[in-house]
């Protein structure tokens, strides 16, 4: 059963710190981030930062780099290569999943709620605990499989249709923007794989390198690992990199009813 | 470390209510309703049958201020229900998916509903 309110130990206590901005500083803005530290024995709490724009980048990350750097070494988040490819800096800004790195502060009417990836265990502020996550994409056994044996002058070649048929996949970073922001995920994560992996095993599933689709197909033929999908699509919505997670677990579920006719 | 509670990081606490999630736990709704609807059309039903004492009194009530209210909301998530329903028959049959098409289909359902319910009430009251 769906626990909608957080467990005692996750509620938010008020009372966070608050950071001024400097005296001067002409275009204020004001970054409301969660913090949880695992050593001080205390709930989550909110601290407040504001933000000298004309002293900081662009993007959502500049101003946490900015404040990690220039206010409070302790804020704690992940990121590495600050133009939307690695996916490290996934986060709820403003109330929505994205990238931090390429969320413009602009962006954002008034101040800028920056919270971990919804319902995560934390491992410290804004960093989420993905074990779970990768625990379920290894599962879908993300690599080619083939029978047949490998030609021995040449790569398994594929026609430029075939070819067509995994763009809107492979672009996938691995963010967990799209997961995350699924409520069917928030209730069923444990065994609902959530909209990231389904689109990496559609991935495969399509490939038409790949050997093994049936056993593929009877893997995710299960009432919770894919049809805990009800068509939110708030995963469509969430994605950086505007792919379509929802779309992909559509095709899977008509390929799961086309392969019994 | 493994002795460290994790919290949960918030969810609906935090997440903005997006088109998309709310429209379709509204679809959740109203079949949920649409059950509870169905019982009391049952007893309606069974009113009728049980004698016209008893059936007087079922449409007293129904067609009280508070009846018809609860009716006007039957009949709505009727048609939300029945309009986002073929929503998702298209999705079955894997169209509709785009970003534009799912805000488009979306805001359709909505007016078409409150159109919809709005003509089967003044179909009834002007019959």
């Amino acid at each position: 059963m769906a626990e909608f309110s957080l467990p005692a130990n996750s509620k938010i206590n008020s009372g966070g710190k608050q950071w001024k901005a400097e005296a001067g500083a002409n275009k204020v803005k004001r970054f409301q981030v969660y913090r949880w530290n695992p050593d001080d024995g205390k709930n989550p709490q909110i601290d407040t930062y504001e933000v000298d724009l004309e002293e900081c980048g662009p993007m959502v990350l500049d101003a946490l780099i900015k404040i990690k750097n220039e206010i409070d070494p302790t804020l704690t988040f992940r990121r590495s290569c600050r133009e939307g490819i690695c996916g490290s800096c996934a986060m709820n800004i403003d109330g929505a999943n994205t990238l931090a790195c390429t969320m413009g502060i602009d962006e954002v009417k008034g101040d800028v709620k920056v919270y971990p990836l919804p319902h995560m265990p934390v491992v410290k502020d804004l960093v989420p605990d993905l074990t779970n996550f990768y625990a379920q994409y290894a599962s879908i056994q993300p690599w080619m499989q083939t029978e047949t044996p490998t030609p021995s002058d040449r790569e398994r070649l594929q026609s430029r249709d075939d070819r067509a048929k995994i763009d809107g996949l492979y672009e996938c970073i691995l963010c967990a923007c799209c997961s995350t922001s699924c409520p069917s995920y928030w209730w069923n994560g444990d065994r609902y794989l959530g909209p990231a992996v389904l689109l990496q095993a559609y991935r495969w599933v399509i490939d038409s390198r790949d050997e093994n689709t049936g056993e593929r197909l009877d893997d995710l033929e299960d009432p919770f690992k894919l049809y805990r999908c009800h068509t939110i699509m708030n995963c469509a919505k969430a994605c950086p990199k505007g792919l379509n997670p929802a779309k992909a677990i559509g095709e899977l579920k008509k390929m799961m009813v086309e392969r019994k006719l | 470390m493994a002795d460290v509670q994790r919290p949960l990081s918030p969810h609906l606490q935090v997440y903005r209510w997006q088109i998309t999630n709310t429209l379709s736990i509204l679809h959740r709704l109203t079949g949920v309703g649409l059950g509870i609807g169905t019982i009391a059309l049952t007893w309606w039903l069974v009113a009728a049958a049980a004698g016209p004492d008893y059936y007087a009194m079922v449409v007293d009530w129904l067609t009280s201020w508070l009846g018809r209210l609860v009716m006007l909301g039957f009949t709505w998530a009727l048609f939300y229900h029945l309009c986002n329903g073929i929503r998702h028959l298209f999705w079955d049959a894997g169209r509709g998916f785009e970003l534009d098409t799912v805000n488009r289909t979306g805001w359709a359902v909505v007016v078409l509903s409150v159109v919809l319910t709005l003509v089967a009430w003044i179909a009834a009251y002007s019959m």
